[in-house]
């Protein structure tokens, strides 16, 4: 089937979908988004977070048919759409959650950071100054092997100041 | 396989009367793992996430009709008022991303004797509303499970809402998991106290082939409390009747050993945690007792 739906501001359309196939699936093989990754395929590890109409989502459980017509927004997107966001005309720079994650050393394989980089992104939009309590939260359904959190809990606070002082 | 996307619920209804054998699909949280992993293949899906009607709360004085594919973040956010037991399930459930697609007429529909919702739906007694061309049927929750993962569905049914009375007493949630977020129950409780009737009704999850009620614990209590005249008195209860009923609670269960755990420690978690939330919803029907916050012991909130 055909899908047609909007990725970072971009109208797309994909061919020959098939109808059990996920958004991710979608996004990375077809529309050559590889930005949001692909690891537990349930819903467990939030690597492939996006947003859907706004909504942070897994897009390995979102069917590709069920996005038909609707906004996503992927890592690739992020820089754009919070400097829309924010009104500031410069172009070719990181958001702010981008910046923050790579100053406080959040990164390291980076296999996650794409889903909380959008998780974060959510987070900070709706709640610009969250409490350290409401940051685990808001990231409890991405995982990372590496870091420990301490350093992405560094980078969401630094974001978030960041903002504050602006 | 056909993708079906029906844009409103009459025609939802038409297409599942048309394709009985289609799977219904809303949040994906269940049916989209399976797809993944090559465990299910349908002939048909059919995407309900298009349909309004089913992501609409209707509250009356007397029910809140809750859409099926309402999804728990909203639960959590605007419903902690009148469906409190549900909303602090709801906010148990997977992690942001899972409540924000999950919902509760995917928990009824998938019927895992696991999932979050359904204790607490049990102990405010809910009914499914579930429809078809045929006509609309108002299923008591507790009828509604057949079996391990089956319900009382007819083939061309779908699930349009459940109702359920705005709380009138305190309700409390308990789960048992090995961490906070993203967690399967090893087993979950739920209690409500209704007032007006003079009842007192209990939901238990994960330890039984379907979620269940504990009624000759829900009767020693109810009789207990009315006999005794607490219901106007408010007075303490003695700790014995909270340890009666927390073993009646446990007597309910048939559960079994698996990879979350044993069925003995399933029913001992049940007795803990009927103990416990009946002693935070008492502390709640009391206005100005003293909460009771020991290490391990705090409610959810």
């Amino acid at each position: 089937m055909r899908v047609t739906f909007t990725v970072n501001g971009r109208r797309c359309e994909a061919d020959d979908v098939w109808e059990g196939e996920s958004l991710l699936y979608v996004l990375r093989e077809r529309l050559g988004l590889p930005g949001s990754k692909n690891a537990c395929e349930q819903g467990e590890c939030g690597s492939c977070t996006v947003r859907l109409d706004g909504t942070p989502v897994c897009a390995c459980l979102v069917a590709a048919g069920q996005a038909e017509g609707s906004e996503v927004l992927t890592v690739e997107g992020l820089a754009d759409f919070a400097r829309q966001r924010s009104g500031e005309p410069e172009p070719d720079q990181l958001s702010p959650v981008q910046e923050a994650f790579n100053r406080a050393g959040a990164v390291q394989c980076g296999f996650c950071t794409p889903g909380l980089l959008v998780a974060a992104d959510e987070l900070l939009e709706r709640n610009p100054l969250p409490s350290d309590a409401e940051i685990r939260e808001a990231l409890a359904g991405n995982l990372c092997r590496c870091t420990g959190y301490e350093k992405i809990l560094d980078a969401v606070r630094l974001a978030a100041r960041g903002a504050g002082e602006e | 396989m056909e993708f079906l996307r029906p844009a409103g619920w009459e025609e939802a209804l038409a297409a599942k009367a048309e394709h009985p054998d289609a799977v219904p699909l809303a949040g994906g949280t269940d049916i989209m793992v399976e797809l993944n992993f090559g465990r299910r293949r349908p002939r048909t899906l059919l995407d309900l996430s298009a349909i309004s009607e089913l992501h609409a709360v209707e509250r009356t004085p007397s029910a809140v009709r809750l859409g099926a594919a309402v999804p728990y973040t909203r639960i959590v956010e605007d419903l902690a008022d009148v469906l409190p037991g549900l909303a602090m399930a709801s906010r148990t459930v997977g992690s942001p991303q899972i409540r924000n697609r999950g919902s509760v007429g995917g928990n009824l529909g998938s019927a895992s004797p696991a999932g979050d919702a359904h204790p607490a739906l049990l102990a405010a007694g809910a009914t499914v509303e579930a429809e078809s061309v045929r006509g609309t049927r108002h299923i008591p929750v507790e009828e509604f499970y057949t079996g391990v993962k089956r319900n009382a569905l007819a083939e061309d049914e779908l699930i349009r809402a459940v109702r359920v009375r705005p709380a009138a007493g305190p309700q409390q949630f308990s789960k048992v998991g090995t961490r906070n977020a993203m967690t399967i129950a090893v087993c979950a409780f739920a209690l409500a106290l209704h007032p007006g009737s003079r009842t007192v009704r209990s939901g238990i999850g994960s330890a039984a082939p379907t979620p269940v009620r504990a009624p000759e614990a829900e009767e020693f209590l109810g009789r207990v409390l009315d006999e005794g005249g607490y219901w106007e008195s408010g007075e303490p209860v003695p700790p014995l009747v909270a340890e009666e009923f927390a073993s009646l609670c446990a007597a309910a269960c048939d559960p079994i050993d698996d990879v979350r755990g044993s069925a003995a420690y399933r029913r001992h978690a049940v007795r803990v945690m009927a103990q416990r939330t009946w002693e935070w919803a008492w502390a709640g029907y009391r206005p100005g007792a003293a909460r009771n916050d020991d290490e391990g012991g705090a409610a959810c909130v």
